[in-house]
């Protein structure tokens, strides 16, 4: 089963911060539709929108590395499925 | 291709992260019908299975959701079929059912478990009777189960024998716990037009005419609409007040939605309604009497209070109408005063009285809630404070309610403090003068000429 979701993250810039992510979502088999990403006074954000393969890793084992990831680098990461920011924003 | 900006997905990230959004409560209703024994502790122990059959996936499946949409749910509970209308077992004691109800939820994780009810608007039945008397040794005895009783209706008015029956069990149940400062109260409220789908408590029951199960979410978000009050000018008009009310209520409702369709999906069971009360907790911030103020009244309680509330409620519902076809259960304002610090602010500085809170009954949901009295109020008092609020349900074909905690040895000042959500407040003065006679009448309040609609 393929899981859209929205990934988050935020904090301190600095080196390797998109790299740490994307291996992890490679690792899991997660795929990057697409990525935008700002620096606003040294604070990062970036925002990307993935598909999850669950067959090949549930959704909570993503989330699970992903928090060890925000951990390594000291940044906040949060990762949800897409429809409840459709949901919220869209009639 | 991203369809939401990073904009929409930081406002979301910030409701829930800084303003208390949250999903109250995914409730699952379940039926007993066929629980009837013809002994209590049979009954009990098919009470007990059939719950815990029913609820088993219940709470690890709404984690799940809670983590993969990164939405708390703050409360995972049960209703059941008012256990008045299955009691044909010989004994009157209802107690070990309500023993039975506590234990499965414990078993299953919940933290509430509602349905020890009966409906007597116009009549009590044996079961009925049953039950009411039952209520203090079932609520001293068990901490999760959560009792209701309706006593009122617009087709078929005020039952005052039902009414002061109640009020005396008010007050057995505050002596029943009063090494608790009455907490059994807080698990206890009287009705007037109950519905059959509430998921919050202490009302929650599984009406006759649900499913056999049946998944009820409770929305939140008090802090959220503050937030977005707060934001505005104070010049503002309330027509742009009342518009960014409904666009949040509207956000809101919809994470209600997603989360009730979800929730019913992986459980097999049918999604029932969602609830639209905005629900305050006693955590800072997560408060209907913010919401008031930011809307601009001096104090909560002051004039001013009863337009604002009203405001706030409609665009509310206006907003959460849009947001999903299956609006039900109260879907009003809460304004429970120990749940909510700025309604406990309110009342120790003076503002916020009974009789104010009788009056925003009129234009929210469930009105007088978790309201401490002194321990000594008499028992008619309660029960005319009842049918008061009982009056204005029926005039005007709406739910209200009483939640009154006649606090054992205390009197207006002292404090009560149940701790968790149910929260702590000053024990409120009440008026002295009932008298005795109306609530000794008995009888039935008529129904009102408004019920005559056919």
């Amino acid at each position: 089963m393929k899981t859209r979701a929205i990934l988050s993250v935020l904090g301190e810039d600095r080196v390797g911060i998109v790299a740490a992510v994307a291996t992890a979502l490679a690792e899991t088999g997660t795929n990057i539709e697409d990525i935008r990403q700002t620096i606003i006074s040294s604070v990062f954000s970036m925002t990307m929108l993935v598909t999850v393969d669950e067959d090949r890793t549930p959704f909570e084992d993503v989330q699970a590395r992903l928090a060890e990831v925000a951990e390594t680098i000291g940044m906040q990461i949060t990762l949800q499925r897409e429809d409840v920011f459709r949901f919220m924003h869209r009639v | 291709m991203l369809h939401i900006s990073p904009e929409e997905i930081a406002e979301t990230l910030t409701m829930i992260t800084q303003q208390h959004l949250d999903i109250r409560t995914v409730t699952l209703g379940i039926s007993l019908s066929d629980c009837v024994a013809d002994d209590a502790d049979t009954m009990a122990s098919r009470v007990y299975e059939r719950v815990t059959t029913a609820a088993e996936r219940l709470v690890p499946v709404a984690e799940s959701i809670e983590r993969e949409y990164g939405i708390p749910i703050i409360n995972k509970r049960i209703a059941v079929t008012p256990i008045a209308d299955i009691a044909a077992c010989r004994e009157h004691d209802l107690t070990p059912v309500a023993v039975a109800m506590d234990r499965a939820a414990i078993d299953v994780g919940v933290d509430f478990i509602g349905g020890f009810s009966a409906l007597v608007h116009k009549g009590i039945g044996a079961g009925d009777r049953k039950l009411m008397d039952s209520v203090p040794s079932a609520l001293a005895t068990t901490e999760r189960v959560c009792s209701s009783v309706n006593v009122a209706s617009t087709r078929a008015g005020i039952n005052m024998d039902a009414v002061m029956r109640m009020a005396e069990v008010i007050k057995l149940t505050a002596e029943a716990t009063a090494e608790r400062q009455g907490i059994g109260c807080a698990k206890l409220v009287v009705f007037c037009n109950m519905v059959e789908d509430n998921p919050f408590m202490a009302g929650a029951m599984h009406g006759s005419g649900e499913a056999d199960a049946v998944i009820n979410v409770g929305i939140s978000g008090p802090g959220v609409v503050r937030a977005v009050v707060r934001s505005l000018p104070e010049d503002a008009g309330l027509t742009e007040v009342a518009e960014a009310i409904k666009a949040t209520a509207f956000k809101i409702t919809r994470a209600g939605e997603l989360v009730a369709r979800e929730t019913a999906r992986r459980l097999g069971v049918e999604m029932g309604i969602v609830d639209l009360s905005l629900a305050p907790t006693p955590a800072e911030g997560d408060s209907v009497a913010d919401i008031i103020e930011a809307i601009g009244v001096g104090r909560c309680g002051g004039p001013g209070t009863t337009t604002a509330l009203a405001l706030l409620n409609d665009a509310v519902k206006k907003g959460g109408a849009m947001g999903t076809s299956s609006v039900g259960g109260l879907s009003g304002a809460f304004i429970p005063v120990s749940e909510d610090a700025g309604m406990v602010r309110a009342v120790a500085e003076g503002a916020l009285t009974l009789e104010k809170l009788e009056a925003m009954t009129a234009v929210c949901s469930v009105g007088l809630d978790m309201i401490p009295v002194p321990g000594d109020t008499p028992a008619e008092t309660i029960a005319t404070i009842i049918s008061d609020a009982c009056a204005i349900g029926v005039i005007n074909n709406k739910t209200t309610a009483a939640r009154l905690i006649p606090a054992p040895g205390l009197g207006p000042g002292d404090r009560v403090d149940f701790g968790g959500l149910l929260g702590g407040a000053p024990v409120l003065s009440v008026n002295p003068h009932a008298g005795t006679v109306l609530a000794r009448r008995g009888g039935r309040f008529p129904a009102p000429l408004g019920s005559l609609r056919n």
